[in-house]
């Protein structure tokens, strides 16, 4: 079985896997890392999103030797002991979830969304959540939450 | 890949990978050549802006040189799928494994030429037919080299939940003429040579206003009928037209 080595939420890991094991069994099952969640399994809903190298993909549309020397980043990594990362904070105050099984997703996705634009407008917002599918909310709250995140995280 | 017995590249792997979780397909073996450098990236030289085949396509929407030299083709890859499909899906495994996907149009409407690493072939003669290119065993496409248009835009009627097009129309104006690349509405992607007919006369949507589009050859699924296929087509050509710049 080959090894992979990388890097999730700060800490080196490596593992002999079966070559075909996707970037989300990897986080789920290995790492046992469950925050990120699998939806559909066929590349459309996006609770499985996680940060490679700072940009949001679909864990399960990637195999883990993929990532090789990667750096990950996963729900489990953004809060600071029993401070919520303020994107993460954004949703709780302003209602961004309801089962929260596409929250980390969601958040993972915003935080490469606003890695490029810190300010993003409701309509990029909406744009940008084409890929991540939510059954509870509607969306409207998610969008609010995703705007106030930002704006924190610009301080 | 040569000593492989039945082996694929794999590039983004949003094609590839959904294929073998429903066991549509069983390769022996994959390659993955995300690690060399030389497949990735943007370059203008002359006419000519080339594109690196393992390019993903949020790098394409984002090129400052892509923006500059065909923002057609900038915002066509910022329309394809969703943030994070375009943070992995590239542009050689959308050329090399689907004639009905968004860049195929671009492809053919710009007149653009496919890279490998045996060959150079011309776009008029890659796309061959249903999920059929001019590719051989274990060739791999390289880059993309397209010639920089007079102007260009790309107009598509999205699928709801896929984002791929029921009818995507790419046209591209340059010195040698008006071509029109019809996508996602046939089995391959084609070219409309009545329209670029009456573009070349006259370049204005009003031009291609009264002109039937043939129905025969035209998909009929549960997303659209081939009729309707065709009145989009009509809509779809106008609207790029009028965007062209
Ligand atoms: C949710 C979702 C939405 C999408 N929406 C759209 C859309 O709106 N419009 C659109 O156009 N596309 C869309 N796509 C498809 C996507 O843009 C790519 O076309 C597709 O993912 C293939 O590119 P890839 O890099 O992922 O290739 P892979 O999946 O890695 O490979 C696909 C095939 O091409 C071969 N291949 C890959 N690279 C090369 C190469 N360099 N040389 C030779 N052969 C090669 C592989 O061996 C394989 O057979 C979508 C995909 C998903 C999952
Ligand atoms: S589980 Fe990956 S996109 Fe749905
Ligand atoms: S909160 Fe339930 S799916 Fe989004």
């Amino acid at each position: 079985m080959p090894s992979v080595s990388m890097i999730v939420n700060g800490k080196p890991v490596s593992a002999a896997i079966e070559a075909r094991t996707l970037l989300v069994q990897f986080l789920r099952e290995t790492l046992r890392l469950t925050g990120t969640h699998v939806g559909c399994d066929t590349s459309q809903c996006g609770a499985c999103v996680v940060n490679v190298d700072g940009r949001s993909v679909k864990s399960c549309t990637m195999l883990a030797v993929q990532a090789e020397g990667a750096q990950i980043a996963t729900i489990e990594g953004l809060a600071q002991g029993d401070r919520l990362h303020p994107m993460q904070e954004a949703f709780r105050e302003h209602h961004g979830l309801q089962c929260g099984f596409c929250t980390s997703g969601m958040v993972m996705g915003a935080l490469d969304l606003v890695r490029g634009s810190p300010d993003p407008s409701e309509h990029q917002i909406r744009e940008w959540l084409e890929g991540n599918l939510c059954r509870c909310t509607g969306y409207h709250n998610i969008v609010k939450s995703i705007a106030a995140g930002a704006k924190a995280m610009r301080g | 890949m040569a000593t492989a017995a039945d082996g694929r590249f794999l590039a983004g792997g949003h094609a590839l990978l959904p294929s073998l979780k429903q066991r549509l397909d069983h390769p022996s073996d994959l390659i993955d050549p995300g690690a060399i450098a030389e497949l990735r990236g943007v370059t203008k030289a002359g006419g000519i802006l080339t594109i690196g085949a393992m390019t993903p396509h949020a790098d394409v929407a984002n090129s400052a040189v892509v923006r500059a030299s065909i923002p057609a083709l900038a915002d066509l890859a910022a329309g394809i799928g969703d943030p994070q499909v375009r943070n992995r899906a590239t542009l050689g495994g959308s050329v090399a494994g689907n004639p009905t996907a968004d860049y195929p149009a671009a492809l053919l409407g710009l007149g653009a030429t496919i890279h490998t690493d045996r060959r150079q072939i011309r776009a008029d003669d890659f796309f061959v037919g249903t999920s059929k290119t001019a590719l051989g065993r274990g060739e791999i496409v390289t880059a993309v080299a397209f010639p920089v248009p007079e102007k260009a835009a790309y107009a598509k009627f999205s699928g709801l939940a896929s984002r791929y097009a029921i009818a995507g129309v790419f046209v591209g104006k340059s010195s040698k003429g008006v071509r029109v690349a019809v996508t996602g509405a046939g089995a391959c992607v084609f070219r409309d040579l009545d329209m670029e007919n009456a573009l070349a006369a006259d370049f204005a949507p009003r031009a291609i206003d009264g002109l039937r589009i043939p129905v025969s050859g035209l998909r009929s699924d549960r997303h659209a009928s081939a009729e309707y296929r065709a009145h989009l087509i009509g809509v779809m050509a106008r609207r790029a037209v009028a965007a062209c710049r």
